[in-house]
């Protein structure tokens, strides 16, 4: 089970609270993850990612284990310990603008 | 007793004003969806309570939000703005080709018909069209063919703000796009054709280019369509002949520059604009926040200032965010950037703030209700 933890202008807009749990077959990459949380939460495309490219958004950054891994490769597989669950897998709002 | 509903967008928000007929005593909602900037929000003529709102921001985007019961309650409809083909490139401000490029919804038009139907004006401008209720979202891609490679964005992007649906002719559409100037379809969109002769802008190297003009906004009497008043850059501007030709109505006006323009519900040639210092000092001449009113189409306008402040004001009015109601004694209701919206429910004479303290407001409609 990958667990996600996303703003809170997006658990808004999918009306969720908390962490969102997503199963996820195969390779645990950014974009499987997002895939299957956009299958969850069809508001969320085009807000994380863009609608025709699926490029991360400027102001959107993904951390986890205390990493930034908002650069990597889409299909580079994640850390372990976000695929096992252990950590969770955190879509950030850039500190920007007010 | 009817009443009235006032959906204004501001830069955290969307609120939604009530009143009965008297227009004294004012219900406020909001703010919904807190901490987006709303550009628009906008009902259905065809359905009072169908109403549809444009949410953005520069984090996650753009989000259409739809309410079917007046405003109480609201679900996410389609957010896929895609241009059709190859949509190319217009000018950067340095004048070097730019890939057209989403960014937001700026102005969004109810179909006076159909409560399914209605229309996007976005940045990079573009006009898009759904059908179904906001759910999908089509681009009328004839558009960008009129020169779109020679438009370039004002100061506030390049964007279409502005979009008149003909009353009875279903398939003449009027659009207006920030810095290319008027568009104009009869085919309900498929091909355009720029209406621009009799405007003259200093500000781009051929004054009475065919496209290049920074339109700010434009307003139509649903009973005179072919009358159509404009706010340029500069300039007040009116056409008698369906934009076809303009001609300068700026008159006596302190100044000439500003962002809305508004006509009364049941005098065709009753005008408002707010007029602004200049197009470097967004703010209001010598500090007072007047509303100029032309009761002659234009020519011959007189500053309505009762209720507003006179002194140490220093708040715009953008170009969405004027309105009118249509109750028997018209109501003009404009938003500021420094968070009031004034009410006048008496054609202009007097005015209220109705709220003091919103977030800066980018767009206010008014809704007359039965």
């Amino acid at each position: 089970m990958i667990r996600v933890v996303l703003p809170a202008h997006l658990r808004a807009l999918a009306r969720v609270h908390g962490e969102v749990s997503l199963d996820v077959v195969g390779p645990v990459t950014q974009r499987a993850v997002l895939d299957a949380l956009e299958a969850r939460h069809p508001v969320l495309r085009g807000t994380i990612r863009d609608h025709v490219t699926q490029r991360r958004r400027n102001f959107v950054r993904f951390f986890a284990c205390a990493e930034d891994l908002s650069h990597e490769s889409p299909d580079t597989p994640l850390p372990e310990a976000v695929a096992t669950g252990a950590e969770p897998f955190l879509v950030i709002g850039a500190m920007a603008g007010g | 007793m009817s009443g009235v509903r006032v959906l204004v967008g501001t830069r955290k928000g969307a609120f939604v004003l009530t009143a009965d007929g008297t227009r004294r005593d004012w219900e406020v909602s909001g703010p919904h969806f807190p901490g987006w900037e709303i550009y628009h929000v906008k009902g259905s003529p065809a359905d009072p309570d169908r109403l549809f709102a444009s949410q953005s921001g520069g984090w996650f985007g753009q989000v259409i939000q739809r309410s079917d019961d007046g405003g109480t309650t609201w679900e996410p409809v389609g957010n896929e703005f895609r241009y059709e083909g190859d949509p190319g490139t217009h000018q950067h401000y340095d004048g070097t080709p730019r890939p057209w490029e989403f960014t937001r919804v700026w102005h969004l038009e109810p179909s006076p018909t159909d409560p399914d139907t209605v229309y996007a004006g976005v940045e990079d401008a573009g006009l898009f069209r759904s059908g179904d209720g906001g759910q999908t979202w089509q681009e009328l891609p004839g558009l960008r063919e009129q020169k779109g490679a020679a438009w370039q964005p004002g100061a506030g992007g390049m964007c279409l703000h502005t979009i008149l649906l003909h009353p009875a002719d279903p398939g003449r559409i009027i659009v207006a796009i920030s810095a290319a100037g008027v568009f104009r379809t009869d085919d309900a969109g498929k091909t355009w054709r720029p209406v621009n002769r009799g405007l003259h802008s200093e500000g781009i190297p051929d004054a009475g280019a065919e496209v290049g003009h920074c339109v700010h906004n434009l307003t139509m009497h649903p009973s005179r369509p072919d009358t159509i008043f404009m706010q340029k850059h500069w300039d007040v501007m009116r056409s008698d002949d369906g934009a076809e030709s303009w001609r300068e109505i700026s008159g006596n006006l302190p100044t000439d520059f500003g962002f809305p323009i508004g006509v009364h519900a049941h005098e065709p040639e009753t005008i408002y604009v707010v007029p602004i210092t200049s197009d470097y000092l967004h703010v209001p001449m010598d500090a007072k926040l007047r509303v100029y009113r032309s009761r002659t189409g234009g020519g011959e306008w007189e500053p309505l200032t009762a209720g507003l402040p006179q002194e140490h004001c220093y708040v715009n009015v953008l170009r969405d965010a004027m309105a009118v109601d249509a109750l028997d004694e018209c109501g003009v209701y404009f938003g500021t950037t420094g968070g009031q919206v004034y009410a006048s429910a008496d054609s202009g004479d007097t005015w209220a703030p109705i709220v003091r303290d919103l977030p800066a407001v980018l767009s206010v409609e008014v809704q007359t209700l039965p």
